[in-house]
């Protein structure tokens, strides 16, 4: 390669940090293997989505100066989440409104975000991936990385050139899972409905793994796969893509 | 001027953060408005004459509506008579002034009266303004020689229909409307656009035809008149 | 009617425990948006016109006066006479005093939103005049003294059993014993029952889907017919309409009408569509008398230049409902008013008050999928975060919901805080599930664990792995 390579500073997500840091370690290593340097910034907490999507503009703005002030030394800044990737490169600018400085700080850094697959494929252009994973597959997209970010094709074609995965299409993958972030605890009830519904598409495709690109999302699925009494694996895309399928299934011992 | 009006419009113009429109801006809406302009017009309306009466009879089917072609406005009689017999209709027909002058009885033993429908009426017959080949739609216009009511109260709709008056879009037709307006303006009182027979799906989603309109929508397409 | 919006959440839980509507939401869920798509895959410019229908929208607004002064002149001009109403008490008493003038004893009318809005039926009967619905939906609906579930289909709710119920209380006339048991038969009793009510009504009375300021022309789509019949039999035809109804030109409202019926039931164009300007002409032989359109404003004037703006620009085709997940788990009625669905969210604040429609905006998880269906691309989930803002900016929030939040984003905006409050909380979380990987219950998360099991965490956060991290190889 003639260019340096780039400098990608990996916003992990609260979620995988505190849930999963398997996800986080896969896109290091997706990341690496593709030639890029990876950093990940010691002062990343969340994106600030809960607080903005409660309507609570201040906090929402108080974290995002320090995602940004964090994050805009790097070339790009990678999210294994299209949720959280959406937040950053859709509406931190809105935040700013009045603050033209900061808000052009907010534009700026968002044109460089990017949700891991979309990152791979689209400006990496990676062809495939040296990976194995024995099973028939689903996909769900989630809401966020589909319509903010317009994350569909990439990770399907990355999971193409998994060996051994098959990948059956749900007919509702584009139908959100019910999760919303504080929307499942608020109205745990209509949440529960929606998610069956997703649980239903899920199983109706016979496959063994349902795979997504937001943990968000997957916890969700996986926990109500779970309490039906489903052996569906649950898991986050990159931990397939980076071979790095060797612990447990999410919601799984 | 109400009191509610002027409320209404200075409540407007507050949040617009201006007065009346500048003459410079009302100049510009004028133009918008009395010289209209389409906008994204359809690739598949935008077709030869040919072209445009296959793709009126095709969406007029798919939507339901059946469609008989005859070569001249003699042979219309026969094909009404026809369909009325093949789907055991009665024979007696309320027509609209605008084709009271075809020869209904002539030939045939259909019973023509002209004038408004009633609620009695089970067949009514009517000319139209045109075709859009765009949707299969029809373009009625109302006035002293087509009535409205016939359009909508007879259990059966059939409409005879110029082929040379099919059209590609509705566009087309607010352009020649708009080309021979009089002193009342380009529209009569009523335009219908009518695509196919009355339906509902109101109960359970379930699709039924011949909801308060007609049960039945049937055009008798006229080659070789160009009235 | 009373608004039950307050109630949002118990009128979710009943809807979601009745069987019948949960069966009825299915056959929506799997028929209009299918529907839909078929449609637009025909028509390879449903995007460009997406954007012309927006753009023809965003001019209304922005001339709306100039727009709708030239509408008025037009009606005028024609025979017509146009009444402005401020709100919705201002609309009923238009409405009841055209219909005095006319000594009306019947009323008929054709599906209108403004109508449910402003509650005309009820002021009506309340001065001794009979309104009759006469889509079939809102008919049934009419008798069953409910309000419309859904913006284009408010019978949606019901079976054909709860119908033929309703219509064997209501019909008297007919042998107790007939069979309604398909819905061929129910339809042809109310064709019957209302082709009487079509031919008797001294004043038909219809919505509009559309207001043409180019020629004061008035806009009505159905697909039955019944709003033709409302409004060409009686002498006096009045058209109740929301102001920012208007739309430039007879060119714009085809534009529009190519996005409508496509987005609304997945038709290439509804059965009919009428173009209405003033009343009957010297010579025509039907057609009414008296031409009235009332305008209603009722706090939509208050919305131009707002946060809400763009959503004037709305067309009332149901899309975001029949697309939104909470309206397909819980249906029209659980948003406790006239409008349901991501619109009825956005719109009903402004109507009743946010106080009392708070849950409306919040019972969304902002997926986006009604601003994609949407044909002219109202940013739906930016308004529903709008409400949340006034209400949290307003204290209207939940007291819990506000000190939780205000305790996470404390933290999150202390990196190192953070990190030391988390860490052994996931340590102790990731012990605890260890043995299952998951928990069936568990304190303070309940409303998680109420429908599903939480996969326990890892028990360390990446972060303090990646701290560990040998330099080079993970």
């Amino acid at each position: 390669m003639s260019s340096p390579p780039p400098n990608v500073g990996l916003f992990v997500t609260c979620l995988v940090d505190l849930m999963r840091p398997v996800v986080g370690f896969a896109a290091v290593k997706l990341l690496e293997d593709a030639g890029c340097v990876v950093s990940v910034p010691a002062a990343q907490t969340c994106c600030g989505q809960p607080a903005y999507n409660a309507g609570d503009q201040t906090d929402a703005r108080a974290i995002a100066r320090q995602v940004i002030a964090a994050f805009e030394g790097f070339d790009y800044v990678v999210v294994p989440s299209g949720s959280c990737a959406g937040m950053i490169r859709v509406h931190f600018p809105g935040l700013f409104a009045g603050d033209a400085p900061m808000a052009g700080r907010a534009r700026a850094l968002g044109e460089r975000t990017f949700e891991l697959t979309q990152f791979l494929r689209d400006v990496l252009q990676v062809p495939d991936v040296e990976a194995e994973y024995i099973g028939t597959a689903t996909y769900h997209d989630g809401c966020a990385g589909l319509r903010e970010m317009g994350v569909k094709e990439q990770p399907r074609a990355l999971l193409a050139a998994v060996r051994g995965l098959e990948l059956k299409e749900g007919g509702e993958a584009e139908i959100c899972c019910g999760f919303g972030g504080l929307f499942c605890v608020k109205y745990p009830d209509i949440s529960g409905r929606i998610v069956d519904g997703k649980v239903d598409d899920v199983l109706a495709t016979g496959a063994d793994t349902l795979l997504g690109g937001d943990l968000g999302c997957l916890l969700n699925v996986a926990g109500r796969l779970k309490r039906r009494g489903s052996d569906v694996r649950v898991r986050h895309v990159a931990e397939v893509l980076a071979g790095m399928t060797d612990g447990p299934p999410i919601g799984d011992p | 001027m109400s009191e509610a009006r002027a409320h209404i419009f200075a409540t407007i113009r507050r949040a617009l953060g201006r007065q009346a429109p500048s003459a410079e801006q009302a100049a510009a809406l004028h133009r918008r408005l009395d010289a209209p302009e389409p906008n994204v017009i359809p690739a598949r309306a935008q077709i030869d004459a040919p072209a445009r009466i296959g793709l009126f009879i095709a969406e007029a089917e798919r939507a339901d509506a059946t469609v008989a072609r005859v070569a001249t406005v003699d042979d219309v009689p026969r094909a009404v008579a026809d369909y009325l017999a093949a789907n055991n209709l009665p024979s007696v027909l309320k027509v609209a002034p605008a084709v009271a002058d075809i020869p209904w009885s002539e030939r045939t033993a259909l019973s023509a009266v002209a004038g408004v429908a009633g609620g009695g009426d089970p067949v009514g017959v009517t000319g139209a303004f045109a075709g859009v080949a765009e949707t299969g739609t029809l373009v009625l216009l109302s006035g002293p020689d087509s009535p409205t009511t016939l359009n909508f109260l007879p259990d059966t709709h059939i409409v005879v229909l110029a082929a040379a008056r099919i059209v590609g879009t509705y566009e087309d037709t607010w352009r020649s409307l708009r080309a021979a307006a009089g002193g009342d303006g380009p529209l009569p009182r009523t335009v219908n656009w009518i695509t196919g027979p009355s339906r509902t799906a109101d109960i359970e989603q379930t699709l039924l035809l011949g909801a308060h309109g007609p049960r039945r929508l049937h055009i008798v397409l006229v080659d070789g008149d160009d009235g | 009617m009373e608004a039950t919006t307050r109630n949002f959440e118990r009128n979710a839980r009943k809807a979601l425990a009745d069987t019948k509507l949960q069966e009825a939401l299915a056959r929506l869920s799997h028929g209009f948006p299918a529907k839909r798509r078929q449609a637009i895959a025909r028509l390879p410019e449903f995007e460009a016109l997406r954007d012309a229908a927006r753009d023809i929208r965003n001019d209304v607004l922005e001339n709306l006066d100039f727009y709708l002064e030239r509408f008025e002149t037009r009606v005028g001009e024609r025979g017509g006479q146009v009444h402005w109403a401020r709100d919705a008490a201002e609309a009923r008493s238009l409405v009841l005093k055209i219909c005095q003038d006319a000594g009306a004893r019947t009323v008929t009318k054709s599906k209108s939103m403004i109508g449910e809005e402003i509650a005309i039926n009820e002021h009506l009967e309340a001065n001794g005049i009979t309104p009759v619905e006469t889509d079939l939906g809102e008919y049934i609906i009419q008798i069953r003294r409910e309000p419309p579930s859904h913006l284009i289909a408010p019978a949606i709710h019901l079976s054909k059993g709860q119908v033929a119920e309703s219509f064997k209380e209501k019909h008297g006339q007919f042998p107790k014993d007939r069979s309604l048991e398909e819905p061929r038969a129910l339809l042809d009793e109310a064709r019957t029952v209302l082709r009487e009510s079509f031919l008797e009504a001294d004043v038909g009375m219809t919505g509009a889907n559309m207001l043409v300021a180019e020629t004061g022309t008035v806009v009505v789509v159905t697909n039955e017919g019944n709003a033709d019949l409302t409004m060409s039999l009686p002498r006096v035809h009045i058209v109740i309409a929301s102001l920012e109804k208007v739309v430039p030109t007879l060119d714009d409202a085809a534009t529009l009408l190519r996005v409508l019926a496509r987005s609304a039931t997945g038709q290439e164009i509804s059965v009919y569509t009428t173009f209405s300007t003033g009343p009957r002409r010297p010579g025509d032989l039907d057609g009414p008398e008296a031409f009235h359109v009332v305008l209603l404003d009722n706090g939509r004037t208050t919305m131009l230049g707002s946060e809400l703006h763009e959503m004037l620009r709305c067309i009332r085709c149901g899309a975001c409902l029949n697309e939104c997940p909470i309206y397909r788990a819980v249906g029209g009625h659980a948003y406790g008013w006239v409008y349901s669905g991501p619109m009825g969210a956005v719109l009903t604040p402004v109507l009743i008050g946010i106080e009392h429609a708070g849950d409306l905006p919040n019972a969304s998880t902002l997926c986006g999928k009604c601003e994609d269906v949407c044909p002219v691309r109202i940013p739906l989930p930016r308004m529903l975060r709008h409400w949340r803002q006034r209400q949290f900016e307003g204290n209207q929030s939940s007291a819990a919901s506000r000190y939780g939040l205000k305790a996470w984003a404390f933290l999150a905006r202390r990196p190192a805080l953070y990190r030391l409050a988390v860490g052994p909380a996931v340590a102790v979380l990731g012990m605890l599930g260890r043995r299952r990987g998951r928990f069936r219950r568990l304190p303070l998360a309940g409303g998680w664990t109420a429908s599903r099991d939480l996969p326990a965490p890892a028990g360390r956060t990446f972060l303090a792995l990646w701290r560990k991290r040998p330099a080079g190889r993970p």
